[in-house]
């Protein structure tokens, strides 16, 4: 008697799950993964896209523009998110693995240079935050401020951001110079800690993308070089060409996106995904 | 019936065997399997180059000292302050409180040990480290010493827990007898009560330096993570970057099997035989304590 109503329970049990998994047939899922930069973006489009497709779910989560490309050479996403154009070596990795990753600009983002709000320096130009940043230049009052030790703050090396910053800014965007961060550049692991320490020690510089710098810090208006126009980044800057510090985001699928991936795709194209992306303080690709 | 009593003794018998043989078996395994990982370093990167000042992993700069200086200045700033504080709340709880007064401090010693470290982190990066900054007048406030404040947060309550277990194990004829010799309350806590104890005493100890040295959230926020060579106690009031913060921020995104990988595995060894040599330091000076009282008793 009690064996037969346990199998009866198990049976019950048995078939709600069946059921509810066939209800679930027609749902699609999106795994969307990568850069920490893009993190906020993917997740408001996702949202977005979601209340509008019921059919659609969409699961996006951060870790590093790394971490998006590996996932999708292993196979475990359908979009990896990435903050700069995929290297050599994991094209040819993901080739070898039988991965074709094919490239989609889907905004521009712009780095902020920060100090605190109380600092006066609001000018640089970019030899002179190379100079910060490699040590050379090791005072405030070195470029116009207060006489304060500077502390420079930087993204791990794991950070698509800060692989951006040393080639484009420490480096000045030449592939021979060999330019390094200074040994006692601090390296935090999150965007976050830049912006904690910036906003309350005056003796900080960091960087950060121009979507995640809050109004209480201080962006400083950067001259490509001595004599050039001072510009302070934001998205008429960024898409007229004339702020230095920018560049293009990315998603990377798996050779030509078919399906649903395709259609959000698409979307992520269109003028209404593309307002989302200037509410969040990056640039729009049209 | 007698036949499936020792036939069940002989099963329970086998099982805990196993358990303690597992044990090893687990350790061995672990370090084959960091071994393995790591070997490879030894012919990608040469020693002087792994023995050297800069680590930069992305541009294969591999020294190794900088993070193993940062580890032992924040571990030792750590121990600086857990140990004399651990010690004083076992002494107080186990000798001095009244009965009422130890029975709230000791569970809320061991929930301060229960605290998240991301929590200690965020605390670290919000409240103590805008303080020192300006409380000291540092560039920065996050530096090794707001690492070793926090660590040493975490081991007290590892140190505290275990050293008050071990005093209270001391027979209370022991201080009986001392009291009963004319000395006062606190020399016999010192003369008495703490040299008795001293084996217990040596593993709290231990205990939470290996906390401390193992801890990697906390560091990771509060300390900075410059890899910066740390040479002298000044460097204590400078950023720092611990071996254990560089596998936890790297190893995320490294290339399965590059030479970077490697080297993240051979700091994972180095770590290992540095956890392993304070075990041995302290297992060696209790086993000697015990032998030096087993003359004294015999």
């Amino acid at each position: 008697m009690k064996r037969t109503l346990i199998i009866l329970l198990l049976s019950c049990f048995i078939i709600s799950c069946s059921s509810s998994t066939q209800n679930d047939v027609n749902a699609i899922y999106i795994q969307n993964k990568g850069s920490d930069t893009i993190v906020n973006l993917a997740l408001a489009w996702a949202e977005t896209y979601q209340a509008q497709h019921a059919d659609v779910s969409i699961s996006v989560t951060g870790g590093g523009t790394g971490t998006g490309i590996a996932a999708l050479m292993n196979g475990t996403v359908d979009i990896a998110n990435a903050s700069r154009a995929i290297k050599e070596e994991e094209l040819a990795e993901a080739t070898a693995k039988g991965i074709q990753p094919l490239e989609h600009i889907i905004a521009r983002d712009a780095i902020a240079v920060i100090v605190n709000a109380e600092n006066p320096v609001s000018e640089l130009t970019l030899q002179q935050i190379s100079d910060i940043y490699s040590g050379v230049i090791t005072n405030w009052s070195e470029v116009g401020g207060e006489d304060r030790p500077i502390v420079k703050l930087s993204r791990e090396t794991n950070s698509g951001t800060h692989v951006y910053f040393l080639e484009t800014v420490l480096r000045l965007g030449d592939k021979e110079n060999k330019t390094l961060f200074s040994t006692d550049t601090l390296l935090l692991p999150s965007s976050e800690g830049i912006i904690v320490e910036v906003r309350q020690n005056p003796n900080a510089i960091g960087y950060d993308g121009l979507g995640y710098v809050p109004h209480d810090v201080k962006m400083i208006a950067i001259a490509e070089e001595v004599g050039g126009d001072y510009v302070l980044p934001s998205i008429a800057s960024v898409n007229d060409k004339t702020y230095p510090i920018a560049r293009d985001l990315y998603m990377y699928t798996n050779g030509e996106p078919v399906g649903a991936v395709k259609e959000y795709l698409d979307w992520i194209l269109s003028d209404e995904a593309q307002a989302i992306v200037a509410e969040l303080g990056f640039v729009p690709v049209k | 019936m007698e036949k499936s009593l020792s036939f069940r003794e002989f099963i329970i018998t086998r099982l805990i065997q196993a358990s303690g043989y597992s044990a090893i078996l687990f350790v061995a395994l672990i370090f084959f399997f960091l071994l393995k990982e790591s070997l490879p370093t030894l012919g990608e990167v040469d020693l002087t180059s792994l023995f050297n000042f800069r680590w930069y992993p992305i541009e294969n700069y591999f020294g190794i000292l900088p993070l193993l200086t940062g580890s032992l200045i924040i571990t030792l700033g750590a121990a600086l302050i857990a140990v004399p504080l651990g010690l004083g709340t076992a002494i107080y709880i186990s000798e001095i409180a009244p009965r009422w007064m130890r029975e709230i401090l000791k569970p809320l010693v061991e929930l301060l040990g229960g605290l998240p470290s991301v929590v200690l982190g965020f605390l670290g990066i919000l409240l103590v480290s805008p303080f020192l900054r300006i409380f000291l007048d540092l560039p920065t406030g996050l530096t090794a010493f707001t690492g070793s404040l926090l660590l040493g947060g975490i081991a007290v309550p590892t140190i505290v827990s275990v050293a008050e277990d071990a005093l209270d194990a001391v027979p209370r004829a022991y201080r009986e007898g001392a009291w009963a010799l004319g000395a006062t309350h606190w020399q016999t806590i010192w003369r008495v009560t703490l040299p008795a104890a001293k084996s217990g005493v040596l593993t709290a100890i231990m205990l939470g330096i290996g906390r401390a040295i193992g801890e990697t959230m906390t560091v990771m926020m509060v300390t900075g993570n410059a890899p910066v060579l740390a040479l002298s106690l000044g460097n204590l009031f400078s950023p720092v970057r611990t071996m254990t913060a560089t596998i936890a921020a790297e190893m995320g995104e490294v290339a399965n099997g590059s030479t970077h990988y490697h080297v993240l595995f051979f700091i994972g060894i180095v770590l290992f035989l540095i956890s392993l040599i304070v075990n041995i330091i302290a297992s060696s000076v209790v086993f000697r304590a015990k032998k030096r009282a087993e003359r004294i008793l015999s």
